[in-house]
């Protein structure tokens, strides 16, 4: 059974890179006691997959894994689910009871890790690398007024192509992201506690053909920007020619815990 | 003391790894400052991923925590990429649990478990905004100090460090909290008074309590006291029972890659195998075993706790722990661990490694395995005590490789007393025979043969021994890398033999190298345990410029009346002990286990009133046991089998 799993990322955790956040659910789902399926061979790994990853340093209110688990063990009870029980209607225990996922799953992660949902993922889906098609960002900006940069915003949306340089395999290569800009905006200036006052940019960049990160962003609309907080505030998939998010959460919901983090 | 946090949030992004700064592990404990609690910064002189796994550190972390009277926190040396950036901001060395400056814990103590940190120390210190000399500081400064097994020889370090600590650290932190605590109800009004006072402590050496006297050729004639009330000789400390100390309970797990990312148990502590190389089986001695049941217990709450699929079962001869094979298999085989969890026993003696053992570790994922046969002939290994046949050896790999395993990594030492070339090449036609035995059976075997230059130890029976010089080490190596050019099976890797020689200085040094060390970090030399920023020439540079000689420390023999630099130390073993065996070894002559032979009285448990704590009285099953016979059957005392020293104390 595959379940894909939402979950938030703030705070001082923000500075774990992507292959320590995969450390970090190996553990978390051991400690929780999920089945979690290994692969074959010399070296069994855990069944898991990350969607894009996060640049180190970034927050996030949108990330996703999907993890295989074994519905006919349950480790809860250190011991297989008794035969009778499975595919059965009968539920099989606190393992597959998607609901209470978050729960189980919270205490077992670090501080500044949420679980904010869990649903099955019918097999043969295309996978969250393949499926997530746009991400949205919210980039604050120091040492610039709301004014100007809404006018180099302004003119990085007029241009017809905005070529950047960046570095790919080791090579220099120069990429146009200005039809990844799906859009763009000021949405005021920072908010107070960061360390320099500035402005706040929130941004819809596509993720393929390859994606576009926050900071190329910045090289792009010129002005010698540099982001201080970079927040991915919702990944999109394509579905019928519609955007939704691989797993929507109700209104309002990710503001809540982003407010707490900035808090602590 | 407010967090420095908010500061050097901004400054992360932009070194390579800020995972390193940020704490957050679980386990970490929220430290409760208080006007009655002396604080503890526990300080790793490296980086952050070599430093964390330390479980020394992590265990005083948790006892200091526990007591109402102490706080602890902790703190790695800040990488190359971010020093700069807190030396710019004005930021100080800062702990990674609640981010406060290193300046306002009462006392700065670091582990120094490798000599080539020694320049970090003082960058640390520096860094902490607290004078780096000893001498230069204040009562409102932190007291500095030292613990490690480097520390049975702290001369080198005597100018920088207010106390050390010699030995096990369980009991004495709780002392030197204690002694320091007064202090700082009293007012603390004066460093001699409490430096005096915490000289009284078992364990505890205050180096600006000794005076050294040389001879005119150089040597030390005598270290003496400057007080009557100040020890001449400080013992080391030692536990008597490691089942009263299970610990760390809940071992530290880190949100970023580091070393040993795995559950670490130690299974026993000490080693009487007598290896006369090896400074920890000397100094560590007598041997203490956990109980098996508390072993399963911390491996099992410790896994749960973790989420760890992997668990070291750690000491210095993991194979030598009387309830191995029963530990391994029932970790292995709980069902709770479904399968996934892996067992790996960091030091393995060949002679006690069975293809039961094998199997069972090799259920789950089989990580590296690594075998330290130390030398590559029998005659060698006579005079350094490791007395594992080829058969041995041989044995071994088979099981392994029969069990699965693709890849095995084997350990020697080059520059060992009485070494010949027969002796160096040696090396290659072991690992060269492990290599045929591996592709006999797996395609594809190979084997990897790591040479490291000999240090030569204080309070070992090689202390006297002259080390070889830099040319003759890279000399052997190069005759290694030669004669195993062409071989595919071996892969041949060596440690850099100009940083040996570092290490040796260190190793034996005496107080007059203090200028050179602060010299060394002063001209930027940190990190020199990182070959991308080791640096020779400012090592010999800053010799030449103290007039003093590295032939004289590094390379001379020494002889049986010298006073040695850590004389006035001790580790319960008696000198004509050491001496003695010193002389068995240019004769070529054997010790067996004293675990499980009569005592040769060399004083750690006599000295101490202490006995060694093991489960069972008979040795492991498998191999020869260091004897060179074939003890296949196991449970038999090898009473005997070597030429038996005659001479007891003289």
């Amino acid at each position: 059974m595959r379940v894909r799993l939402r979950f938030s990322k703030l705070g001082k955790v923000r500075f774990t890179s992507h292959r320590d956040v995969a450390r970090i659910w190996e553990r978390g789902l051991r400690r929780a006691s999920l089945p979690v399926v290994y692969t074959q061979g010399f070296s069994p790994r855990p069944k898991l997959s990350f969607g894009l990853a996060l640049p180190t340093g970034a927050e996030s209110l949108g990330e996703y894994l999907d993890v295989e688990l074994d519905v006919e063990l349950d480790f809860a009870s250190g011991e297989a689910a008794a035969p009778a029980a499975r595919g059965g209607a009968a539920p099989h225990g606190p393992a597959l009871d998607l609901e209470a996922l978050p729960a189980r799953l919270d205490p077992a992660l670090p501080v500044g890790f949420h679980v904010q949902g869990a649903a099955e993922v019918p097999p043969g889906t295309a996978s969250l690398q393949q499926a997530v098609v746009r991400c949205t960002w919210r980039v604050t900006v120091p040492g610039v007024s709301v004014a100007h940069l809404t006018e180099l915003v302004d003119a990085a949306l007029g241009a017809d192509s905005l070529v950047v340089g960046r570095t790919r395999k080791g090579h220099e290569v120069h990429d146009d992201v200005r039809p990844a800009i799906r859009s763009l905006e000021v949405v005021g200036p920072t908010p107070a506690g960061l360390s320099r006052a500035g402005a706040t940019l929130v941004a819809e960049l596509d993720t393929q053909p390859r994606s576009v990160r926050p900071s190329e962003l910045l090289v792009a609309l010129g002005g010698d920007l540099r982001e201080e907080r970079v927040l991915r505030t919702h990944q999109w998939m394509q579905l019928d020619g519609a955007l939704r998010e691989p797993i929507g959460l109700p209104h309002d919901a990710t503001r809540a815990p982003y407010a707490q983090a900035r808090a602590s | 003391m407010v967090s420095v946090w908010p500061q050097l949030e901004p400054l992360l992004p932009r070194v390579q790894k800020p995972a390193r700064y940020i704490g957050c592990e679980d386990g970490a404990r929220t430290p409760a400052h208080g006007r009655g609690k002396v604080s503890w910064l526990l300080t790793y002189p490296d980086t952050y991923e070599i430093g964390l796994p330390n479980q020394g550190l992590q265990i005083l972390y948790e006892l200091l925590n526990e007591r109402p009277d102490a706080v602890a926190e902790r703190a790695y040396a800040p990488w190359v990429d971010l020093e700069p950036l807190l030396r710019a901001g004005g930021l100080p060395l800062f702990s990674v649990d609640s981010h406060r400056p290193a300046g306002g814990f009462d006392i700065l103590a670091f582990n120094v478990s490798a000599e080539l940190v020694y320049t970090n120390v003082l960058n640390c210190i520096d860094l902490a905004g607290v004078p780096v000399r000893a001498a230069e500081r204040r009562p409102e400064h932190p007291l500095v100090g030292a613990g490690g097994h480097c520390t049975y020889n702290p001369e080198p370090l005597a100018d920088f460090v207010d106390f050390f600590v010699v030995g096990d650290g369980e009991e004495v932190v709780g002392e030197i909290t204690e002694v320091v605590g007064a202090w700082k109800a009293g007012g603390r009004a004066s460093r001699d008074d409490v430096l005096r006072e915490l000289s009284h402590v078992v364990g505890v050496y205050v180096p600006a309590m000794y005076d050294v006297a040389y001879h005119d050729d150089g040597r030390i004639a005598a270290v003496t006291p400057r007080f009557a009330d100040v020890p001449a000789v400080v013992q080391k400390r030692t536990i008597a029972d490691l089942a009263e100390w299970p610990y760390p309970k809940t071992q530290l797990v880190p949100l970023t890659e580091v070393v040993h990312d795995r559950l670490n148990v130690e299974v026993f502590r000490g080693c009487t195998r007598g290896c006369r190389f090896c400074q920890a089986g000397m100094i560590t001695r007598p041997v203490r075993e956990r109980p098996a049941e508390q072993v399963r217990h911390m491996v099992r709450e410790g896994l749960r706790r973790t989420g760890y699929d992997e668990v070291a079962l750690t000491s210095l001869s993991t194979a030598d722990f009387s309830g191995i094979e029963s530990v391994v298999a029932e970790t292995v085989d709980d069902p709770t661990n479904c399968g996934q969890v892996s067992v790996s026993l960091p030091s393995l003696r060949v002679d006690a490694f069975t293809v039961g053992i094998a199997a069972q570790v090799g259920k789950a994922r089989r990580s590296g395995l690594t075998f330290a046969p130390e030398a590559g002939t029998w005659r060698m290994r006579q005079v350094i005590n490791k007395l594992i046949t080829e058969d041995d050896l041989y044995g071994a790999v088979g099981a392994a490789y029969s069990q699965g395993w693709r890849r095995m990594k084997l350990y020697f030492l080059t520059g060992l007393p009485t070494e010949t070339d027969e002796d160096t090449l040696g090396i290659a036609t072991l690992a060269r025979r492990c290599a045929d035995i591996g592709r006999a059976q797996v395609k594809g075997a190979s084997v990897t043969a790591s040479v490291g230059g000999f240090v030569p130890k204080p309070f070992t029976p090689f202390q006297w021994f002259g080390q070889n010089t830099l040319v003759e080490l890279q000399r052997k190596m190069y005759l290694l890398r030669d004669e195993l050019r062409r071989d595919r099976g071996v892969q041949f890797r060596w440690h850099d033999p100009r940083a040996t020689l570092v290490e040796g200085l260190a190793s034996r040094g005496d107080r007059r190298l203090g200028p050179v060390i602060e010299e060394v970090w002063r001209r930027g030399g940190v990190f020199q345990e990182w070959s991308e920023h080791f640096r020779l020439d400012l090592w010999t540079e800053a010799m030449a410029k103290h007039g003093l000689s590295i032939d004289w420390y590094v390379y001379r023999h020494r002889d049986e009346d010298e006073v040695l630099p850590w004389d006035h130390l001790s580790a319960g073993l008696h000198k004509d002990f050491l001496w003695q065996d010193w002389r068995d070894a240019l004769a070529e002559v054997g010790l067996p286990d004293c675990r499980w032979t009569p005592c040769y009285d060399c004083g750690a448990c006599t000295g101490y009133g202490l006995e060694h704590v093991v489960a069972s009285a008979r040795p492991p099953a498998g191999g020869s046991q260091g004897t060179g016979q074939d003890l296949q059957r196991g449970g038999e005392v090898p009473v005997a089998l070597m030429p038996r020293r005659t001479a007891g104390r003289r």
